[in-house]
């Protein structure tokens, strides 16, 4: 058993990002200075930049090389089907699915929220498992989930559900538990 | 497994093995003259052009791969050259339940996530809650979950120890591991009323009180704990059958486990002590002195070890939980987000009212979104809330370790041997609940 000592490790331990008023959070200063399209936005006290979905693979490049993001540690997605009229910066275009990544920057001890408005007659947007490896499940699941594709993602296959599966469960106007109701001399579907 | 066979070395090879049994050797020995021959014609080649790798499916009913996870593996005899895993065989849609579901009923379905720790699974979410909330859970509240999730955290490390042990053959050890744990079950019976999946950790604070007399009952856990954990050090740690099953074996270093998101005890194997307790804390874990276990090698043995002490830092958490435990509430007197005293029920009208909305429609959360992160037992479970102002979540998502950690498969199996991918799978320590949620 070594002797332990996390904060000799992380030296940031002890200094704590002070919740500042907005763009308060250096690294979304940063962000959106590099990349003027996006829209900072603080969600209790957590630093969050809504992104062009088009930036989507610069900015995680950007995170990863320049502000030593070294995880990515979640990428999921949301749709808004059913409130289209949310609480979103001015500037930001509502649209009905939301992709968000959370980043973790070990060495900073911080994190921030990357959201990117994906329009729904063409849920596309880049993959980023070139750069974090990591988001290949958590692409693959939001790919089967709300059929988002991630372009030039190497395996985008479903990963939760049944390959023949028809649909994407977690979309709002998806009904995964509706059966098809069979009448007794009806031809059978098999 | 060369297509073309030099004879002298299988003499030697078919010597080798008959001179350590005679059982069944003559299996062992390659096929020649006619046989081979009718061989080759019933396999429709010459052996050179066939591609010699053998594509195998480890589950999804294999007893090591800790539920339904199935393993796509391509072999070169022995060799694993990928390792490809397959999930999905255990989703029952928890994240589009969450949609259905109130936030007061939201910890019932996901305390059913990681059935192995599920007080962190309703920690995390309820704090997510009290996150959109803009809710300060009371102190006694904040000091009971984390006796509880470290309670949760023993016991399943010790669960690990298990069938740990099991996989690799030391099936005493899993015997000594269902021990531990159940006297750990046990307490967390007393105290919460179910084994597991508590549904103990509600948003505003927990469910109840702490019984009487827990003090005694969680000092005397502690000491069988760490007894219990004693004897696996002497057990397993200097074994020699131990050590040349795990030391060396699935190794994996900082970089890929950072890039393939591996969390907790992985991570913590390959020398990098990162840990959100000490790193951004939560709860109380600021008050209570505990050490982050972390070693350099990054095998199966190391994440056996970290685990195996990791018990004993929960051990040390628990025992300053007892000492300081705060008075006062055990969840927030609003009205608004915790029922009313049963009592309070028969006397007050308010309160009745305030009771039946609270169960029938819920409370309503301001809409907004958060990601709120802990350390589980497996590493970084999250919790990503979005709320539109209703009683029900937009969207529960719940980033969980597992499902991460799994992919550090990738770095660990190709290049082992076959009966290695077992000792990976188990150090890995998946709970498929929560992979496929």
């Amino acid at each position: 058993m070594p002797d332990t000592d996390a904060d000799a490790r992380e030296p940031d331990h002890e200094v704590e990002p002070e919740p500042t008023p907005v763009p308060g959070d250096e690294v979304a200063a940063a962000l959106v200075e590099r990349f003027p399209a996006a829209v900072f936005a603080e969600s209790h006290g957590q630093p969050v930049v809504h992104v062009d979905r088009g930036a989507w693979h610069d900015i995680a490049a950007f995170l990863r090389d320049d502000q030593q993001f070294s995880q990515c540690v979640d990428v999921t997605a949301v749709d808004q089907l059913v409130a289209p009229s949310r609480a979103l910066p001015e500037s930001v275009t509502a649209e009905r699915f939301e992709v968000v990544a959370n980043f973790l920057s070990h060495a900073r001890n911080r994190r921030i929220r990357v959201i990117a408005q994906v329009p729904a007659d063409e849920p596309t947007i880049a993959s980023i498992t070139d750069l974090y490896p990591g988001v290949n499940f958590p692409e693959r699941e939001t790919y089967d989930l709300f059929g988002i594709e991630f372009a030039d993602h190497p395996d985008l296959t479903r990963i939760l559900m049944p390959d023949d599966w028809v649909g994407h469960p977690l979309r709002k106007d998806d009904a995964p538990a509706r059966v098809p109701v069979t009448f007794k001399g009806d031809p059978s579907p098999r | 497994m060369s297509g073309v066979h030099d004879m002298s070395d299988v003499d030697i090879e078919t010597r080798r093995l008959e001179a350590q049994t005679d059982e069944g050797a003559q299996q062992l020995r390659p096929l020649t003259g006619e046989a081979r021959a009718r061989e080759l014609v019933l396999t429709g080649g010459p052996w050179p052009d066939i591609d010699d790798t053998m594509i195998l499916n480890m589950g999804p009913q294999h007893p090591s791969t800790h539920g339904v996870l199935r393993i796509m593996m391509e072999l070169d005899g022995e060799t694993v050259l990928r390792a490809k895993p397959v999930i999905g065989y255990l989703h029952t849609g928890m994240e589009k339940t969450g949609e259905e579901l109130t936030y007061v009923q939201g910890s019932t379905n996901v305390t059913r996530m990681d059935y192995a720790s599920p007080l962190s699974n309703e920690l995390v979410f309820c704090m997510a809650v009290e996150t959109l909330l803009d809710l300060e859970p009371p102190e006694r509240a904040t000091w009971i979950r984390m006796l509880l999730v470290e309670l949760n955290r023993m016991s399943s490390h010790l669960l690990f120890q298990a069938t740990n042990g099991m996989d690799l053959g030391a099936v005493s050890m899993m015997i000594y591991g269902w021990r531990e744990r159940e006297l750990t079950l046990r307490l967390l019976e007393t105290i919460t009323g179910l084994r597991m999946n508590h549904n103990f950790i509600r948003p505003g604070g927990v469910a109840a009180d702490l019984p009487d007399g827990w003090q005694h009952d969680v000092l005397e856990l502690c000491d069988q704990v760490e007894r219990g954990v004693g004897e696996y050090d002497t057990l397993l740690t200097e074994n020699p059958i131990w050590r040349e099953r795990t030391v060396g074996v699935g190794v994996i270093n900082t970089q890929e486990a950072l890039a393939l998101g591996a969390t907790g005890p992985i991570l913590r194997s390959t020398g990098f002590a990162w840990d959100l307790r000490k790193a951004q804390p939560y709860l109380a874990y600021d008050d209570v002195d505990f050490d982050v276990i972390y070693t350099a090698n990054g095998d199966v043995f190391d994440r056996y070890q970290i685990r195996l002490y990791e018990i004993l830092e929960s051990v040390k958490i628990v025992r300053q939980c007892v000492e300081h435990m705060p008075g006062g509430d055990y969840r927030v007197q609003d009205r608004k987000v915790t029922p009313p005293p049963r009592a309070r029920i028969d006397e007050s009208m308010e309160a009745l009212i305030h009771h039946f909305k609270l169960f029938t429609e819920g409370f309503r959360v301001p809409a907004g979104e958060t990601y709120v992160a802990i350390e589980s037992p497996r590493g970084e479970i999250g919790c990503y809330l979005v709320s539109d102002g209703s009683a029900k979540p937009t969207r529960l998502h719940i980033r969980g370790p597992s499902f991460y950690n799994l992919q550090s498969m990738d770095a660990m199996v190709p290049g082992g041997m076959f009966a290695d991918a077992v000792a990976i799978v188990s150090s890995i320590d998946p709970i498929m609940g929560e992979v496929d949620r």
